[in-house]
């Protein structure tokens, strides 16, 4: 089969401007909005939970999801099912644990929270590195894959890409802030599902709208095999190490935490992952069909011979079912995607460099709103450059364990002690340092000793540590020493204000 | 206002969020148990050639869906009007 991908396409290219013209407008609009550092970083607060939803759905539903589960599932048929799902049943745990609370008790990052009741500059500076750390490896994943698949679609360079991506997300995070970023996640969302929505009634079509009969003719065409599980769970400590950092990483993602703060109270934070839940659930019961689809109408062979990876199949499917038209508008809603996502990552980023670092550590919160808003810019740039810089550097590398790598550092440093500082009296200032240090370092250093990194990456025959995900030793080793140094050295002024912690998680303080 | 009821209706907020997420994580840890344990299961057809293990995992995104909208319904229900309770009383 002969495709338009990898060739620069008319419509591709007419939907691509489209969007970049559309979501420049919003940035427009958003910078004459932008006067404050609550604007900069929480779009006033005037989000409203529904709007939220979607941008929450923005903000996680990535390049990766889109075209790698696709992918996937078409190529290994069930296994790549046991992505979707677990990329989805983190959203209920950050409903129950995190969301209401984290909304009430901070300001800008999640930092705010975890050092509410702590002594602030090395609590922040703990919170700072770990939220660096997984928005700094997530944006490497995000950035590199965005240069791969440009070059695929589009076949731009892959340098051109990387500084595009680079520059025009920059533009969002820089002028328009908190607002332009909500609504360019809000645009992509709705472009995503719809795409994706469209693409997938597309393929039912051709099977009289009868799900079944897709998967039996996978089943009649690749053998019962595809619809089985296979060699993906030959370890289910893997699988249950995976499934912990997925699910709780999503609870420490920073740049989804950030997202909480742009809603004007708890209850519309309730209400934003509700809705959330929906969308992403309703995305990756999509995926099903679109990696079946893929397999049945385009066929593993073709798929691979784009893309040994399989990342093609979702846009080869559009082509195949909807012609080269819808295939301009899939390839143009993949790169939306990449846009929106690495803008939300550097904003988050940003807002740990200056709010926490700058602000609270190096001038003791005594910062005006002025000078705030300027170093918030800053370090802005600083993150756009780096972003640019570290996917250049990574170019032809292999990155996608930092995907995991990030969510790794997402549940064992930053959820565990988010979780403890609101919900633990006796957690102290040693006991969060003590959590967030041993979750950092213990997943990157597992990570690297793992067959992730040793094996798939360095080439080497085997590895030290055994799983592929740290999760399942990292996380509760976060727990646990955050436990036993609070018990070690105590800190009465932290334990005398955790009334006044679980006094506001609930009632929320008015006007913030 | 005490601020024994607001420990009492915080309590109360964390052994229902506790409970919930206990159950998302057996669900889906199940799901990953069965498809580590039970792989001739997960692969017997339950309608067509349609698989257990594909429809065990469609339910477990419904699964989801179903334990947000519990949360939701009790935050709706009886959370907020305790809150609006205490801080009623409060000012």
């Amino acid at each position: 089969m002969s495709s338009a991908l990898g060739r620069p396409h008319p419509v591709a290219i007419g939907f691509f401007f489209v969007f970049i013209a559309v979501t420049l407008a919003i940035t427009w609009w958003a910078a004459r909005r932008t006067h404050t550092t609550t604007h900069f970083y929480a779009a006033g607060r005037t989000i409203s939970g529904f709007q939220n939803g979607l941008a929450l759905a923005g903000d996680y539903m990535s390049a990766a999801s889109f075209l790698g589960i696709a992918g996937l599932v078409s190529l290994s048929g069930f296994d790549g099912l046991i992505y979707s799902t677990g990329w989805l049943v983190g959203w209920p745990v950050v409903l129950f644990l995190i969301a209401e609370p984290l909304r009430n008790l901070g300001k800008y990052t999640f930092a705010d929270v975890v050092a509410y009741r702590m002594r602030q500059r090395p609590v922040r500076i703990c919170a700072a590195v770990g939220t660096l750390a997984t928005v700094v490896f997530y944006l490497i994943a995000q950035m590199v894959g965005a240069g791969n698949l440009i070059r695929l679609m589009f076949g731009l360079p892959y340098e051109v890409a990387v500084v595009g991506v680079g520059v025009v997300m920059l533009a969002y995070v820089l002028f328009g802030g908190m607002i332009a970023t909500t609504w360019v996640q809000i645009v992509k969302a709705v472009l995503l599902l719809s795409g994706a929505f469209i693409l997938t009634v597309l393929v039912l079509a051709r099977f009289g709208f009868n799900p079944v009969a897709l998967f039996s003719a996978a089943a009649d065409r690749y053998g019962t095999a595809v619809l089985t599980p296979g060699q993906l769970v030959s370890n289910p400590w893997d699988a249950v190490s995976l499934g912990l950092a997925l699910m709780f990483g999503t609870a420490g993602l920073p740049h989804i935490l950030m997202r909480f703060y742009t809603v004007p109270d708890a209850r519309a934070a309730r209400a934003s992952v509700f809705y959330a839940t929906g969308f992403i659930g309703f995305f990756y019961l999509l995926t099903f069909v679109l990696g079946f689809g893929a397999m049945v109408i385009v066929g593993q062979d073709a798929i691979r011979a784009v893309d040994r990876g399989g990342n093609m199949a979702a846009p080869l499917l559009a082509e195949a079912v909807g012609g080269t038209a819808f295939l301009g508008f899939i390839a143009a809603v993949a790169f939306a995607t990449i846009l929106a996502v690495v803008a939300g990552l550097t904003l988050s980023g940003a807002a740990a460099l200056s709010h926490d670092l700058w602000v609270n550590v190096v001038r003791h919160a005594e910062a005006g709103e002025r000078e705030q808003l300027r170093v918030a810019r800053l370090a802005s740039v600083v993150l756009g450059a780096l972003a640019i810089g570290l996917g250049i550097t990574f170019k032809g590398q292999n990155v996608a364990f930092m995907v995991g790598l990030a969510f790794a550092i997402a549940a064992s440093a930053n959820f565990p002690a988010l979780f403890l500082s609101m919900f633990w009296r006796g957690f102290s200032t040693a006991g969060a340092i003590a959590s967030m240090t041993t979750g950092t370092l213990s997943a990157v250093v597992l990570i690297y000793l793992s067959p992730t990194l040793q094996i798939d990456v360095l080439h080497h025959a085997s590895a030290p540590f055994p799983l592929r995900n740290p999760g399942i030793i990292t996380l509760p080793l976060s727990f646990l020493t955050g436990a036993v140094a609070s018990l070690v050295w105590p800190d009465a002024v932290s334990a005398e204000r955790f009334a006044e912690v679980e006094r506001r998680a609930l009632l929320g303080v008015a006007g913030e | 206002m005490s601020d024994g009821a607001i420990a009492r209706l915080a309590a109360r907020r964390w052994r229902v969020a506790l409970w919930l997420t206990a159950a998302m994580l057996a669900v889906y840890f199940g799901f990953i148990l069965l498809i580590a344990f039970a792989k001739p299961l997960m692969g017997s057809p339950v309608a067509g050639k349609l698989t257990l293990g594909i429809l065990l995992g469609v339910l477990v995104i419904v699964a989801a869906w179903l334990l947000t909208w519990i949360y939701v319904r009790w935050a709706n229900l009886h959370y907020d009007a305790e809150v609006r309770g205490l801080s009623g009383r409060d000012v």
